[in-house]
């Protein structure tokens, strides 16, 4: 049984997904910003396979088959927009943590709380 | 010197987004010194920032001016042909939308140069930043471009939500950010979804080509369109969405807060554009996707901003909630899907913006003035000057609520006009009625609470506001009364505005230009089919036009 390209990437982009959400619903800062990057990396390939999964096929003109370079620029886009927001988040709940005293996201107090 | 302004005039359209990006650089450049008080960087900052912004206001006034001749001003970046290249496109629309966004933020510039901007670091270059975001998502003929601009005016956003900073700020700070960040990740899936359906970004060539999906295709376009109505929904505090808005904005700076008055209507705005224009009458199969959704939420959010209002305990909370209220209504007018519904909310929303944006201000100003209790809504010692804070939050809270002569009735007549003799007019008529008495009651409580219900035993709290944060509020409020009494001009380039906006192949002419030979737009091809099993052995790609 051969397993084809497209069901690899799909259940990948998937799975992927499923744990980032997970992560997000937590309830401390760390496991939030983690979720959001996977969440981040889903959609990025997510907007790569939109642009149809081509085996040996250049980007560029010149050839017969070719694969379709746009995605590829949006996925260069959206990753430095990834980076850029990341990189802000993680300050961000950094401040909040010094100023409220406590990773929860709602700022709940670290004493008598259990959530993960 | 007449060549130069000719150049300058031919590149117009692209100013709005690179004056605020110079400005904002310059200013980076210029430093801020940290406790800026008085200091002369500071005085120079402020300077730039607001002659920067009264230019901005002229530019967004000739781009109207142009616009209202009915000529679309396209313009393609790099001389690009659309729709390979990225274009910016100046219609009645975005030259209204420009010209409000200029409108709201030069007072609150002026307002926050009355001592807001010394609470933190480089107000003035992230608020131009910001403006930059908000005026490229209005001008853009592209959504991947849109997608971008989001991203500048939210990064802005974040950076000046936390301005002033404290504990509360930083919490409600990283729950925006945290759920922005969320919504951008559908936006792309949104994005990439629609692309991979039709196989363009730009605005105008999507309008023609959702026509010729059908079967899966079109299925693939309607979950990427209703993806789309969550991500814009989720910006413009549509019901389901809208729980983060008052939270946040109350936990914003005064003119913070007033400017972000703008940013959910960025949400309507792109709604308008995807879900009205692309998914709108004409697009066949995937014809008004959003319709069966859009109306009753924009109703239910209306309602439960109106009872947000009336349960709130702090003035910016009313304000916030009464901002939600106004989008509702807005929302059920695009929702409506006739021109008459959509001149309607072009007007309602230039009127609510406006206004909202001014009670954020007054609030803050009458806050200031009652000592210790300050927001909330407590009795507390007598402010120093009722007579002239009380009409002025007379005048905007007759006017958010709906009452004559002012545009906020006005606004509401055309809606209730429009909603005549359709089948949802029963619903409307009652919603947009009910809401207008609920907020009347809202604030006439927060009113009565403000200036009669005080504790003259306690010592006053302040001798008076400064004429530089009076007049800035004082000028949001009064725009209100100048909107009634050109309402004429103003309802006659909104029907224009909506006629416009269903001219989809007058927009598909200006931006793609037309065939010489035939006289007509020329028709591209998708690039992939995707129900064609010889692409599976074979794929070659299809000729691009």
């Amino acid at each position: 049984m051969t397993v084809s390209l497209e069901f690899l990437v799909a259940s990948g982009v998937g799975w992927v997904t499923a744990c980032g959400i997970y992560l997000m619903l937590r309830g401390r800062t760390f496991p939030v910003v983690l979720g959001l990057s996977l969440l981040g990396y889903a959609v990025n390939v997510f907007i790569f396979a939109m642009g149809r999964l081509w085996w040996n096929a250049p980007a560029l003109v010149g050839q017969e088959r070719m694969a379709d370079p746009l995605p590829q620029a949006l996925v260069l886009t959206a990753i430095v927009i990834g980076f850029a927001t990341t990189g802000f988040i993680v300050e961000m709940a950094l401040r909040s943590r010094h100023e409220s005293g406590t990773d929860h996201v709602d700022g709940a107090s670290a004493s008598g709380e259990e959530r993960a | 010197m007449s060549g130069l302004f000719s150049a300058v005039w031919s590149h117009l359209s692209i100013l709005p987004v690179l004056l605020p990006a110079f400005t904002g650089m310059a200013l980076l450049l210029l430093g801020d010194a940290p406790s800026g008080h008085g200091q002369a960087r500071l005085k120079w900052a402020r300077r730039l920032s607001l002659s920067s912004a009264a230019l901005g206001l002229w530019i967004a006034v000739s781009l109207m001016g142009e616009a209202s001749t009915g000529a679309l001003q396209v313009y393609r970046l790099g001389e690009w042909p659309a729709p390979f290249g990225i274009v910016l496109v100046v219609d009645r629309l975005s030259a209204l939308m420009l010209v409000l966004t200029q409108l709201v933020a030069l007072p609150v510039l002026w307002y926050a140069s009355g001592g807001w901007d010394a609470h933190g670091r480089y107000f003035h270059a992230i608020f131009h930043f910001q403006l930059m975001g908000l005026c490229g998502a209005f001008v853009t003929g592209d959504i991947f471009n849109l997608f971008v601009f989001f991203e500048i005016l939210l990064i802005a956003s974040y950076v000046l939500m936390v301005h002033g900073q404290g504990k509360g700020r930083f919490q409600a700070g990283v729950h925006y950010v945290v759920l922005n960040l969320l919504a951008s990740a559908l936006f792309l899936i949104g994005v990439s979804l629609l692309y991979a359906v039709t196989g363009t970004l730009n605005l105008a060539d999507l309008a023609l080509r959702v026509t010729q999906l059908s079967g899966m295709e079109a299925v693939m376009a309607r979950s990427a369109a209703l993806i789309l109505l969550v991500v814009f929904g989720f910006k413009a505090a549509l019901l389901p969405l809208s729980l983060w808005l008052p939270g946040t904005y109350a936990a914003a700076t005064a003119p913070v807060a007033a400017l972000f008055a703008i940013m959910t209507k960025v949400g309507v705005y792109a709604i308008l554009r995807v879900h009205g224009v692309i998914f709108g009458d004409t697009a066949g199969e995937v014809a008004r996707v959003a319709e069966p959704w859009l109306l009753p939420l924009a109703m239910g959010t209306s309602v439960l901003g109106a009872l947000g209002a009336l349960a709130s305990r702090t003035l910016p909370r009313l304000v916030a909630w009464l901002t939600v209220a106004s989008v509702g209504t807005i929302l059920a007018a695009l929702g409506l899907f006739t021109p008459a519904a959509w001149s309607a909310a072009f007007y309602y929303l230039v009127h609510s913006t406006l206004v909202v944006a001014g009670l954020f201000l007054l609030v803050e100003l009458v806050a200031a003035q009652r000592g210790d209790v300050a927001e909330a809504l407590a009795p507390a010692s007598p402010v120093a000057q009722p007579v002239l804070l009380g009409l002025m939050l007379l005048l905007a809270a007759a006017s958010v609520a709906g009452l004559p002569p002012l545009p906020g009735f006005l606004g509401k007549v055309m809606l209730l006009k429009a909603a005549w003799s359709t089948p949802m007019q029963s619903w409307v008529w009652t919603v947009v009625l009910g809401v207008g008495f609920l907020s009347l009651l809202a604030l006439a409580r927060a009113g009565s609470l403000l200036f009669w219900n005080v504790r003259p035993d306690l010592p006053a709290a302040s001798s008076g506001a400064s004429p530089r944060l009076v007049i800035p509020t004082l000028i949001l409020c009064l725009m209100g009364v100048v909107m009634s009494i050109f309402a004429a001009p103003l309802q006659r380039y909104t029907d224009a505005t909506a006629t416009q906006l269903l001219d989809r192949q007058g927009y598909a002419r200006a931006v793609l230009g037309v065939d010489p030979a035939t006289g007509e737009v020329p028709v591209s091809v998708r690039p992939y089919r995707m129900p064609e099993p010889a692409a599976q052995t074979n794929p070659s790609r299809e000729a691009q036009p």
